[in-house]
């Protein structure tokens, strides 16, 4: 499936990017699914451009893909539950795959998972190709299935995933509440890549967002160069942790 | 020990202590019984699962959580599959609480969570690595989803808060589970020293297959 390419727009927003060190931008259509690179120095900011978007993420080091995404590390070291600005996303190997440098909504969910066809279908009933064309009712798994296919991965390569936009909390019990007000229009988070990583998307609303009807949102994806972290950064800096993963992430990169 | 329990002890296809640290991987047949006895209090068990005839399919802690809506394990929950099927489920439990976010300890985090000269120490995932390799059906670190730990205390707060705390287990507390198709068990009896997950102090664990009657 295309997505609308488009060069930077004039009509600047607050926060928004700086024209002249944008790679490229990208309009993902409601709950499409897509995969890209992003090198070590680029900075990848998505936006919500409606109410209650979910984009679920995963990432593998693109230089040695077996290294991935790797959800209770990046929980316990920061010890927290979920992602904001200031968090990174770590690696299985101790090492920063991106750093989270700017967010407007101040919660991301990475433990809720991916939702799939049983659960789509139970939800919001049939919605296959031949009724709806390329407006089907799509799920996580299937379309991370899809993506990973591209790079020579599959089911042995689906992990615990972020849900960005998304803010599930647990109660004293545990159980989980979704956030139906989290998410608002031009809400933004900002990934700042510290190694060659692939990164898949899908954009299908969050498998535990109580909504009767299958409503996934449209999200602009803008990329630019910003350079790798710097010596003082809110991310290296925010805790002993963070310090080390950016230590032995740098020790692959020689300045 | 109830009398159904102790039928249960009576009919124990396999019965097996693993020391303090060690790895151990081995099957139960849909149907079995799985117990895994903390037999001196306070050990964390990181445990995973995987279709013994398709290893691709294996246990995934976000769907589990998902579908269960709820992020602990206890009696009732059902473990599912990164393909939402249900592999497992608990039915005794007599410590309350497991953990699902937690993950295993390695060396490359132990570097961040610690400090560098940590690396050197036993983990959890060198236990899997390890008896993957041994096992020799292909498997290595992509088959290494985020798992369960039984018997660890990982409380989460409304707040988003995530911390290690210290156990809610003891000596001779169990978790029971059937298994709903035949599956790989790969367990880390965890040699963590470095945090309370074990009371600093790792220990053995029992390991019991036996066949329902039910």
């Amino acid at each position: 499936m295309n997505s609308s390419t488009s060069v930077t727009q004039s009509g600047v927003q607050p926060g928004a990017l700086t024209p002249t060190d944008e790679l490229w931008s990208e309009q993902l259509h409601p709950g499409e699914h897509w995969s890209g690179v992003l090198r070590r120095g680029t900075s990848l900011r998505l936006t919500a451009l409606e109410p209650r978007a979910n984009v679920a993420a995963l990432m593998y080091n693109y230089e040695s893909l077996a290294e991935r995404y790797n959800m209770a590390d990046t929980l316990k070291a920061q010890h927290t539950a979920y992602l904001t600005a200031g968090c990174v996303c770590y690696s299985d190997m101790g090492r920063v795959l991106c750093s989270i440098t700017a967010d407007s909504c101040g919660w991301h969910d990475t433990i809720c998972g991916l939702s799939d066809a049983a659960l789509v279908q139970e939800k919001f009933g049939a919605g296959g190709f031949q009724q709806r064309r390329n407006k089907f009712y799509r799920n996580g798994r299937d379309s991370m299935l899809n993506e990973l296919g591209k790079y020579g991965l599959g089911k042995r390569d689906l992990i615990a995933n972020i849900n960005f936009f998304s803010r599930v909390a647990a109660d004293d019990a545990g159980t989980l509440h979704f956030d139906e007000q989290h998410c608002r229009s031009g809400d933004y988070v900002e990934l700042r890549f510290e190694m060659h990583t692939l990164l898949l998307l899908a954009t299908c609303p969050h498998p535990l967002d109580p909504d009767t009807h299958y409503r996934p949102r449209p999200v602009m994806l803008r990329a630019r160069v910003t350079g790798p972290a710097p010596r003082q950064d809110a991310c290296r800096l925010r805790c002993e942790e963070n310090t080390r993963g950016f230590r032995n992430t740098e020790m692959m990169f020689p300045p | 020990m109830s009398r159904h329990d102790q039928g249960a002890h009576d009919q124990a296809a396999h019965d097996e202590v693993v020391a303090a640290g060690e790895p151990w991987i081995g099957t139960v047949a849909a149907g079995q019984l799985l117990r895994i006895v903390d037999l001196e209090g306070n050990q964390a068990v990181d445990t995973l699962f995987y279709n013994a005839h398709d290893s691709a399919e294996r246990y995934s802690a976000v769907d589990t959580i998902r579908a269960q809506g709820n992020i602990y394990l206890t009696t009732g929950s059902a473990l599912r599959s990164n393909l939402g099927a249900t592999m497992l489920s608990i039915v005794e439990d007599t410590c309350g609480r497991h953990d699902t976010l937690g993950g295993a300890c390695s060396a490359e985090s132990n570097t961040v969570r610690y400090a560098f000269d940590k690396r050197y120490m036993h983990s959890c995932r060198d236990n899997f690595l390890l008896a993957l390799a041994r096992h020799d059906r292909g498997l290595g670190k992509r088959d290494l989803p985020s798992n369960i730990n039984f018997f660890m205390n990982v409380p989460v707060t409304p707040e988003g808060g995530l911390t290690f705390a210290d156990g809610i287990s003891a000596a001779g507390r169990y978790v029971q589970l059937r298994a709903h198709m035949d599956v790989l068990v790969l367990i880390s009896n965890c040699p963590q020293l470095n945090n309370p997950c074990n009371a600093y102090n790792p220990t053995p664990i029992q390991i019991q297959i036996c066949s329902t009657r039910s």
